[in-house]
């Protein structure tokens, strides 16, 4: 691996980890979502460190160039984070509907009284 | 007699229909009518209110289905046995009410659903309309053996034991429509068609219409019965 490949792998690696940190300590980000991009950044490290960590994984899922299996296990998490969004999304959206259901059920009382 | 039923129309923008739509119902109908307005810009729920019927606001549109539920959730909290749901557009005429009624009241069912290809009824459906009404009368009888002409009708008389399984989130609040027939007969309940006189509607928009709205409305509609299908019932 060319030393500015390692180099620049570290360097954002570590600004990821910086951020993702920095998010949760100001409460921006919570803690559920943020183990899955602090990860993301120590297996990142983990394979700039540990070369042979990434040619054994290339060889195992039969990809010619290192670099194929860094863009392919990239895709696959963020299809994941997508997923996982998704599925958030369609729960909040349920419980948005129950809400403004119960809402509109409390309120429709004093409402309809305005009129009187 | 009058706090057993009521009548809910889920409404949007219907500021001109909805007083005359009310006092037709009023001419077959001395329970109470709940008007659901899904979060209307126009004076939808001030007119419905003048004109005796009791409204629930919606803080923002959520859609037909999601009003549907809302009126099925107070129907339930207010301990009504029977429901009848019908549009706020003007569509649906008033007088077979009492039928519907009737026909869920006499144990004949436990959801009427008013057909609109029984009577001679003035109504005609775009081209697309009509395909799409084909199929999915093709398909839920594959399915559910029941012959049903109009899956697509808003006209619907239902008892608590049907609403009460609507308030439920398995409800498909973006488009009820076949989905929902088959939903039914799976979770056992008796369904029947009365034959009712709808006019298209007046103001001539639809909730169906464009090649892309009703293209999506299709591929929404095949997903919604294929998922109906792979839960379980």
């Amino acid at each position: 691996m060319p030393i500015q490949q390692k180099v620049f792998a570290i360097f954002a690696s570590i600004i990821i980890f910086i951020v993702i940190i920095n998010l949760v300590k100001n409460k921006k980000l919570k803690e559920e979502y943020s183990w899955l991009w602090l990860l993301t950044g120590f297996v990142m490290i983990i394979l700039v460190l540990w070369y042979d960590l990434l040619l054994m994984l290339t060889h195992l899922i039969g990809a010619v160039q290192p670099t194929t299996t860094v863009f392919i296990f990239a895709i696959l998490f963020l299809i994941c984070i997508a997923l996982h969004f998704a599925i958030k999304i369609s729960i909040l959206t349920d419980q948005v509907k129950n809400l403004s259901q119960k809402i509109s059920l409390l309120d429709a009382e004093r409402y309809n009284n305005l009129f009187l | 007699m009058g706090k057993d039923r009521c009548i809910i129309i889920p409404s949007y923008n219907e500021e001109k229909n909805i007083v005359s739509v009310i006092c037709d119902i009023r001419k077959y109908h001395d329970g109470d009518i709940v008007v659901i307005d899904d979060g209307s810009q126009d004076i939808t729920s001030s007119a419905a209110i003048e004109a005796g019927a009791f409204v629930i606001r919606h803080p923002f549109n959520m859609g037909y289905g999601v009003a549907l539920q809302t009126g099925y959730k107070y129907a339930v909290e207010k301990n009504y046995n029977i429901l009848l749901q019908i549009d706020g557009d003007g569509q649906h005429s008033a007088k077979f009410i009492p039928e519907l009624f009737n026909q869920v009241e006499s144990f004949n069912c436990d959801v009427a659903i008013g057909s609109r290809f029984h009577a001679e009824s003035q109504y005609r459906a775009g081209f697309l309309k009509s395909i799409g009404i084909q199929l999915f009368r093709k398909i839920i009888w594959m399915i559910t053996g029941e012959k049903i002409t109009d899956p697509t009708s808003g006209y619907q008389c239902l008892n608590r034991k049907a609403f009460e399984f609507f308030t439920n989130d398995i409800f498909p609040c973006d488009y009820p429509d076949a989905n929902v027939i088959i939903m039914l007969h799976r979770a056992g309940f008796k369904i029947r068609e009365i034959p009712v006189e709808m006019t298209s509607n007046p103001d001539g928009r639809s909730m169906h219409r464009g090649f892309f709205t009703i293209s999506y409305y299709l591929f929404k509609m095949f997903l919604s019965i294929f998922v109906t299908l792979i839960r379980k019932p």
